[in-house]
């Protein structure tokens, strides 16, 4: 493994993204924070929602915050360079072994992932005041947020090597809306128990076991999914992400 | 160490359509249950470059050159064969192989958020050279390429010719043993091919192996050491230009054509003096052609239309060329390299 060569990628990434910042921080923020305008805000302070409902929606916030920064940090760019720039021809000619240089993006990805996340907890905060929060095991809180960070890098990496520059509309509307809706963001997982049937399907969609995990270390006061069970599901999408993401990679990677 | 460049028997098959330029594309999943279209781009490629040379890979489009540069730069999965750059295994070595090589592919492929000297940077960064020896050299090729005034600038706003001119430069960043250069003076204006030119054999002096592909005679006649011309991914003729232009019969070739066929003409033809090979097309829709290897050029024109008008046949059009690669490649293979 050749290191000087791994955080070469690693600064080429870093020196975009501060180059872009602006933008990325448009793309993490806006959509999140009007959310938490409308839902924790308007409809808390008309009377529709009762404010405990504030609490319960911070952690589901930052969930997909943390998701899509981490998916669109890895996918997006994969699908131009590979398809349409091809700018990452040059670093898979670098000495490196060719997954390593999708695992840079991955954890590239992720750290992007903990930022946006880390940073809707106090912007999000500052907008419900006074909200909640619990935080009573710190290491729990940090293990959950890594797994659900390297969830959404690996799953970006996944979908960023398997979807065609057209689809990427479908991506959304197919992929990830969905997940969201269903994802326990807006709702604790128990608010399905009317809904049996598709209270068991919903287990599929990992970013259940994001909302659920940070709402467990987050707002514990709430009804969430066992800790264990989070972290069950959170591992084996993760490994799973990734090795799907890596096969697709090293398929694009070689002619 | 002087690195040199051999493949025994390579193949390749796409079971897609072939990449442009072989450098990898997407295929996305399969739509159809259709079984995928073979193509062969590679048919049993065996050559042998020396270290220090500069070798060329004469051919036209579809030829397999750069599925050649793609499998020995480790961008392309052989289907059969193996490759060694130096002494590794291009397929089972490739990061020792990365370390030794540079690339020039046939498309762009800059990174677009990054500024000229930023890509040569990073790029240096990737193999480890220090912060400030790559400084230097980053410096130092933007000058040699003309770019310094550039250098501060995104490449996504830069020309081909700028584009092309700072891919050969990042190519180079690393000081690799060997450099593949696919097409490398495509769309380049006259003036840049000339200052291409001179930086490539400048950079063969100091020590490298050199691999350009090509479909112009003219820069494989000017630069390489020797050559090999492949057609449907085979290796049809090798030496040096000199030699391969040797190995035509006479050297010049009349391409001729006539309004009618004549079996009396073409046996008189070949009893010409100076005429060493006649080859007929009589296929061709507009005519029928034939082509004269001959050891002089034009003043068999004269012999030639007198000898049709004594067989009533009347000579339409005629082409005379000089001892060329371009006539080596259509004696070979019956096409000339810009079909």
């Amino acid at each position: 493994m050749n290191w000087k060569t791994f955080f070469a990628l690693l600064s080429r990434d870093a020196h975009v993204a501060r180059r872009n910042f602006i933008q990325l921080l448009l793309q993490t923020f806006l959509q999140p924070m009007m959310f938490v305008f409308i839902f924790g805000r308007v409809m808390v302070s008309s009377g529709y929602m009762p404010p405990v409902y504030k609490s319960l929606l911070l952690p589901g916030i930052m969930a997909i915050s943390m998701i899509f920064t981490g998916v669109w940090a890895v996918a997006m760019p994969l699908i131009g360079e590979f398809q349409f720039t091809h700018e990452i021809e040059d670093r898979l000619l670098a000495p490196i072994e060719n997954s390593w240089v999708a695992i840079e993006k991955v954890f590239f990805g992720a750290a992007q992932a903990v930022i946006a996340g880390l940073a809707v907890i106090p912007a999000a905060w500052l907008l419900l005041r006074p909200v909640e929060l619990n935080l009573s095991s710190p290491a729990r809180f940090i293990g959950i947020t890594l797994l659900v960070a390297f969830l959404s890098a690996c799953g970006g990496l996944a979908l960023g090597c398997s979807i065609d520059q057209t689809k990427i509309g479908l991506m959304f509307s197919l992929v990830l809306t969905p997940m969201i809706f269903f994802g326990c963001t807006y709702y604790p997982w128990s608010a399905l128990a009317n809904f049996p049937i598709l209270q068991k399907i919903v287990l599929v969609n990992p970013l259940v076991y994001a909302s659920e995990g940070l709402r467990g270390t987050l707002v514990p006061q709430f009804p969430h999914l066992p800790i264990i069970a989070v972290l069950l599901g959170l591992l084996i999408f993760d490994v799973l992400f990734l090795l799907l993401g890596l096969r697709q990679f090293r398929k694009k990677a070689v002619a | 160490m002087i690195a040199g460049i051999r493949t025994r028997d390579l193949r390749k098959v796409y079971s897609s359509a072939p990449p442009l330029a072989a450098g990898g594309g997407f295929t996305g999943w399969r739509k159809s249950k259709q079984p995928a279209r073979e193509v062969v781009a590679l048919d049993g490629l065996s050559l042998d470059v020396n270290p220090g040379e500069i070798f060329g890979l004469l051919g036209p489009n579809g030829a397999g050159k750069s599925t050649t540069v793609g499998i020995l730069t480790t961008r392309v999965r052989p289907t059969g064969g193996q490759a060694w750059i130096g002494d590794y295994d291009v397929w089972a070595q490739q990061v020792e192989v990365k370390r030794l090589i540079g690339v020039v592919g046939q498309r762009p492929n800059l990174d677009f958020t990054l500024t000229a000297r930023e890509i040569l940077l990073f790029h240096g960064a990737y193999f480890g050279i220090d912060s400030q020896t790559r400084t230097a050299r980053a410096a130092e090729l933007l000058d040699r390429f003309k770019l310094t005034d550039r250098a501060d600038q995104l490449a996504r706003g830069f020309s081909g010719g700028m584009m092309q001119r700072l891919s050969i430069a990042r190519a180079m960043m690393h000081d690799p043993q060997v450099l593949f250069l696919d097409e490398p003076s495509a769309g380049l204006d006259p003036q840049t091919r000339l200052l291409l030119w001179e930086i490539i054999r400048e950079y063969n002096q100091s020590g490298k192996t050199i691999l350009l592909t090509t479909h112009n005679m003219e820069e494989a006649d000017a630069l390489c050491q020797r050559l090999a011309i492949i057609d449907h991914g085979r290796n049809i003729a090798l030496g040096t230009p000199a030699e391969l232009k040797a190995s035509v019969p006479g050297g010049f070739l009349l391409r001729l054509r006539f309004e009618n066929h004549s079996p009396e003409l073409i046996e008189r033809l070949n009893r010409l003096a100076g005429v060493r090979e006649v080859r007929l097309n009589a296929d061709e829709e507009d005519g029928h052609k034939a082509d004269v290897y001959a050891d002089r050029g034009g003043s068999l024109v004269s012999e030639i239309a007198n000898l049709a008008a004594g067989c009533s046949v009347e000579l339409s059009d005629v082409h005379i060329s000089e001892p060329s690669l371009e006539n080596l490649f259509l004696h070979h293979t019956g096409r000339s390299l810009r079909e």
